[in-house]
């Protein structure tokens, strides 16, 4: 018996008992814990495809950066956390995640807006561009007639303009238009000179704080389609995220139970592995910022699985290492040795799929292969360091145990 | 115990399992058994190909949850009040419709989905679910899968190659294609569903089969080079497959078991990924016993020669 054997595993298992009991919290933390992806929180995913104008002008990569800035912008003004807006300068589309949105459709309608303003005369010539405006913020009707407005505050050029343009058409009717859209159009009674003017008529303060988000973040340089839409409400999101804990408890229970049967104490080393693994596994997804979606967790339950296979192959190997008559202590090291090379082998091989996938993958493949990846690489840095030293440690404690203890019958 | 200090005899590994027979003089089986399942499945791939979901195909889906439950020609009479056509399906005793329709606009959908309100009843918007791609989309991801699975098993042939022989190399890929061809067969027999995680779980079956193999291969790289004078190459093979089968069974097991979890308990949406894993990581264990190291001994015993 060595007593310092006991006393490292003893505090090995109150040490990652601790870590379990600590990581808890930060780890599902809704704000700085690992990230879910939209189909668990609810959420929107949006692709947006720039469509080529009518004159033929070819989209420029210039046009495609601006675009994407206004759109984070539009993004940041609906006050959604953590939004991915990314451009796909190939294909010419705007790639938006917005996870956690309370009202999608909102959303969706402020984003594909291209958000164009004009003042235009009865005959439907542009006289000024929303190009000229500095802010625009929705507020009370200051007329006190009970609605809504959006005020706007023009530049110091486009205050000129703006007055010069209120002086010649005065006593007449000036069009607003959003896009194709008639906002108001109001009859000027005096001309205005100090770059102030507001649009009328909304009947709530946030149809008008809607508008104003898209007057303020300017117009696209380009029109935008949407080519694909994936939509989860917030309530489906929780419940597959609770499904897919259960499924993962429930998988980890049975592989648990079914290491015990087949290779007794080591079968209780590979499980106590098997929680490091989990716990390393979820620390480097919360490091990486791997946002978790449905089949990532798929991804997730697999790679235990394939975590488990290690310390089969490791465990087969010792058991016939001892019936080829080397010690357990012996049996353990050279069936290590030789069992890495077979892990390596099979392992990079799979890391090879998996970092294809990653490369050439997208949307939820890439974090499918991102999960998988992670999952073989922290398997493999498991087995080495951890698994290998406990049982180095476990047999250490009486070199004479019985080989019954490895699953090797006593009387082969 | 048998304190024999050298590694097991043929005898002794045939000893040690109680259910052992030669599979490698079976081989001929094998094939037979795997092409049994893989023609009708090629059949049906040319006859009625794969029943494509929106994400190939392109269109709109939308999984409503009605407050009640609701009739299947209440929510067709709707769709066409606003002209549109699809296929609708219910489910969870009728109050949940998934309904299958072109890629719809924003206002048409809007539109829709208010007539839905009005005609059909009230649903709860926070169960949403809407799935919309257009049609350049789905073509792209199946492209891009395509060329993913091409650049990945041309990785794995060059790994294989190296740290093994081009022949394992061979053998290998043929029992990838034999089961990335059972999974899609399989799915074209039987007409389900295939959406965007498919492409996941087949290269996901590919990396789990390829490791499978290598485990297999990487004992009879080992035992190769201790064959005597005489000793056949089937007998090597087939002695490397059963020093190999506990481990080949056991984490078979492990990770069907978490599989099955995924797939009775991760709902809905995860149900024919999961569904397509089962399928594929049992064909996978399957064929690196049966078929990828029958491949190798075939080539091998006709070549008579390394490669």
């Amino acid at each position: 018996m060595r007593r310092g054997n006991i006393i490292k595993l003893v505090a090995l298992v109150l040490l990652v008992a601790t870590a379990v009991a600590l990581s808890i919290k930060p780890l599902v933390d809704p704000v700085k814990g690992i990230p879910l992806g939209l189909d668990l929180r609810g959420g929107v995913h949006l692709v947006l495809q720039a469509e080529p104008n009518k004159n033929g002008v070819p989209i420029t990569n210039a046009d495609m950066d601006k675009a994407k800035a206004i759109i984070a912008k539009r993004v940041n003004d609906l006050g959604v956390s953590e939004p991915i807006v990314q451009a796909d300068y190939n294909n010419k589309r705007i790639i938006v995640d917005l996870a956690g949105v309370t009202d999608p459709d909102k959303a969706v309608d402020i984003l594909k807006t291209t958000a164009k303003l004009t003042f235009r005369d009865a005959q439907g010539n542009v006289l000024l561009q929303g190009d000229e405006l500095t802010d625009a913020k929705g507020g009370q009707d200051p007329t006190n007639a009970g609605g809504f407005v959006v005020n706007l505050t023009f530049s110091t050029d486009g205050a000129k303009k703006f007055a010069d343009l209120t002086t010649k058409y005065l006593g007449q009717q000036i069009d607003i238009y959003l896009d194709e859209k008639l906002l108001t159009n109001p009859k000027v009674d005096t001309p205005v000179l100090n770059g102030q003017a507001y649009i009328n008529g909304y009947a709530t303060l946030e149809a008008a704080a809607n508008h104003a988000v898209l007057m303020r973040s300017g117009s696209l340089p380009v029109s935008m389609s949407i080519a694909e839409k994936r939509q989860v409400g917030a309530s489906l999101g929780i419940d597959s995220l609770n499904k897919s804990i259960h499924a993962g408890i429930y998988s980890l229970i049975f592989i648990f139970l079914f290491m015990l049967v087949f290779y007794r104490l080591p079968g209780v080393v590979a499980d106590f592995s098997l929680i490091v693994y989990a716990l390393i596994v979820l620390w480097a997804f919360w490091g990486f910022r791997v946002v978790l979606t449905l089949p990532g967790i798929a991804g997730f339950i697999l790679s235990i699985g394939m975590a488990v296979d290690f310390n089969i192959i490791i465990y087969e190997r010792v058991k016939e290492e001892i019936r080829a008559g080397k010690s357990i202590r012996a049996g353990v090291e050279s069936g290590f040795s030789r069992a890495f090379i077979t892990v390596i082998d099979a392992h990079v091989t799979t890391l090879i799929a998996a970092i294809t996938l990653y490369i050439l993958g997208s949307g939820s493949v890439k974090g499918f292969a991102l999960t998988l990846g992670i999952g073989i690489i922290v398997s493999l840095f498991t087995a080495i360091t951890f698994t290998r030293q406990v049982l180095r440690w476990t047999v250490g404690i009486n070199p004479k145990m019985k080989t019954f203890w490895f699953g090797v019958r006593g009387d082969e | 115990m048998t304190k024999t200090g050298h590694s097991a005899t043929y005898e002794e590994v045939q000893k040690l399992h109680p259910l052992y027979f030669n599979i490698v003089r079976k081989r001929y089986w094998w094939f037979a058994i795997s092409l049994l399942i893989i023609i009708p499945g090629i059949i049906s791939l040319f006859m009625q190909g794969l029943n494509l979901g929106i994400d190939y195909k392109g269109g709109t889906m939308l999984d409503v949850a009605f407050n009640k439950a609701v009739s299947q020609s209440a929510i067709s009479d709707t769709m066409k009040s606003v002209g549109l056509e699809g296929h609708v399906q219910l489910s969870n005793s009728d109050t949940t419709a998934l309904i299958r329709t072109e890629a719809l606009e924003e206002e048409k959908r809007s539109e829709l989905l208010t007539a839905l309100e009005t005609q059909v009843g009230e649903y709860d918007k926070a169960s949403l679910k809407e799935d919309k791609v257009g049609p350049a989309m789905g073509q792209e991801l199946t492209r891009n899968a395509i060329y993913a699975l091409i650049i990945a098993m041309g990785m794995m042939i060059i790994y294989i190659t190296i740290r093994f022989q081009f022949v394992f190399a061979i053998s290998a890929i043929l029992a990838l294609l034999h089961d990335v061809l059972v999974v899609v067969g399989i799915f074209s027999l039987f007409q389900w569903e295939i959406d965007a995680t498919f492409v996941a779980a087949i290269l996901t079956i590919v990396g789990y089969s390829i490791n499978d193999t290598v485990i297999i291969f990487d004992r009879i790289r080992e035992n190769e080079p201790k064959m005597r004078r005489g000793d056949s190459y089937e007998d090597m093979v087939d002695k490397s497959i059963w020093q190999t089968m506990r481990r080949s069974i056991n984490t078979v097991v492990t990770v069907l078991i978490s599989l099955f979890a995924v797939f009775i308990l991760g709902g809905e949406s995860t149900r024919m990924f999961s569904l397509a894993m089962l399928i594929g990581v049992f064909c996978g264990a399957y064929s690196s016993i049966f078929i990828a190291s029958q491949i190798l001994v075939e080539i091998k015993t006709h070549l008579k020669v390394n490669i």
